[in-house]
């Protein structure tokens, strides 16, 4: 290449934005549900999931991208394994020192960012096959296209479930109990999250006719 | 594709595996006091909660500073005795590890008491459990009121256990059911307090409600129950007879 790309070229944008949008990670994929379900029960455990998940794969991303020309393919997914699980435990370490409370919340769910199939598949389809930048870009768009789904499910769930945001109580604020309503303890419980996700994906299919599938 | 030979493969995984375990050394030591101090702190501030303490936790600046007045304050005594209800001077009960104290043959254990003194000059004994969980381990602490039977407050807390499911122990609305339960029967023997599946009458004085969905962690906060409370059968014993 005779001439240096720009930092933000359309194309490495087009990075950044795909995965929030057109393969969305969650709804368009399908990937990474499991934790999905599990942290979206409020929103400030989906915002540090989602901070976590972000570090790690941008940094994994970097990192495999840096050594992609070093990497025995033969072992390629046993160091993808161990870059990202490395990560995994960092941002664990660090939880526990200086957010307490919320990694006590978040508990097994650290962990498990390590099998979430969106850093392994991004390292395996993007990240082996280009450069540093790209990579990163890479990695923060389908984070935070991951992120996105989160917060938006962890809205829905924590004002209708508990009736708060961001544990401020704005049903009670506003008087609704008083009126008769009744939070919905069915959004706390897992299959509603599912649910949810289900409604954004309905929702993402009639916007764009691109997603839909012809069978 | 370009090969690789074997040597480079395994001085590749070497190296990296060697980078990888320094570095996550490091930052774990460099960690440590930071995860020991937060950890201390909570360990405080669950025995506050276990006699209704430390309720504005979550509107302080400083939550450690917070909980260390408190605690200084309100936690006055605190000794280890042994299963015959001997107190054992040469320990701090705040350093006992009870897990591993659990583990061992029950005449030597070292079972850590909590004393916090009301402000109606009442002595409220606390007592902290250890157990196992269904990922990982549980663990509480127990207040009695002065006839040494009846619970003044409780909480539970755990490492890992299923958010929305059996990490409901470590709720409010769990621990309020314990609140005015007896241990011991009218015949003065030890029961504990089961954790019943599929409700109990609120009238019951040695049961409680178990979380749905959660029965193994109910099940194994049970068994919690029945085994570090146990320990202190003769101390409460004691404790009750002198008071009387």
């Amino acid at each position: 290449m005779s001439e240096r790309e720009p930092l933000f070229s359309s194309k490495n944008m087009k990075l950044l934005r795909d995965p929030l949008n057109d393969s969305n990670p969650i709804t368009v994929q399908v990937l990474g549900i499991c934790s999905a379900l599990a942290v979206t029960v409020k929103l400030e455990n989906s915002v540090v999931m989602t901070m976590s998940v972000i570090a790690v794969m941008a940094v994994s991303n970097v990192v495999i991208s840096l050594l992609r020309k070093t990497i025995p393919p033969r072992i390629r997914i046993i160091v993808q394994l161990t870059i990202i699980a490395t990560m995994v435990i960092l941002v664990d370490e660090i939880l526990q020192a200086f957010a307490y409370e919320v990694s006590k919340q978040l508990s097994v769910f650290v962990g498990l960012i390590i099998t979430n199939c969106i850093i392994m598949g991004r390292l395996e389809a993007f990240a082996l096959a280009n450069k540093p930048w790209p990579a990163f870009l890479d990695g923060i768009g389908n984070a935070a296209g991951y992120g996105v789904i989160m917060i938006i499910v962890a809205f829905f769930r924590e004002l209708l479930g508990s009736g708060t945001i961001w544990g401020f109580p704005v049903f009670e604020k506003i008087g609704l109990y008083d009126v008769g309503y009744v939070n919905n303890g069915m959004m706390i419980l897992p299959p509603m999250a599912l649910i949810t996700v289900g409604i954004i994906i309905w929702v993402q299919r009639s916007r764009n006719k691109e997603l839909i599938e012809d069978n | 594709m370009k090969s690789y030979s074997n040597t480079y493969i395994f001085i590749f995984a070497t190296v990296m595996v060697i980078i990888v375990a320094t570095l996550l050394t490091f930052v774990a030591e460099t960690l440590r006091p930071y995860q020991e101090k937060n950890v201390e702190v909570e360990k405080k501030l669950d025995i506050l909660r276990s006699v209704g303490l430390a309720a504005e936790v979550g509107e302080v600046d400083s939550k450690s500073l917070y909980v260390e007045k408190e605690y200084a304050e309100n936690i006055t005594k605190s000794l280890v005795i042994n299963m015959d209800g001997e107190i054992n001077e040469d320990v701090d009960a705040f350093t006992v590890n009870l897990k591993v104290e659990l583990a061992k043959a029950p005449e030597d254990r070292m079972l850590p008491i909590f004393i916090y003194t009301a402000p109606d000059g009442q002595d409220v004994v606390i007592i902290p459990l250890q157990g196992k969980g269904l990922w990982g381990p549980i663990w509480g602490y127990v207040s009695f009121e002065q006839d040494m039977n009846t619970i003044f407050g409780a909480i539970f807390a755990h490492a890992k256990e299923t958010p929305g499911l059996g990490a409901e122990i470590s709720e409010d609305f769990f621990h309020e059911q314990f609140s005015g339960k007896k241990i011991f029967d009218e015949g003065e023997k030890f029961t504990s307090i089961k954790v019943l599946k599929g409700g109990t009458s609120p009238d019951d004085p040695h049961a409680v409600d178990a979380i749905s969905g959660g029965t193994i962690t109910s099940v194994a906060l049970e068994e919690m129950l029945y085994d570090c409370l146990g320990n202190y059968e003769l101390y409460f014993k004691n404790k009750s007879i002198s008071h009387e």
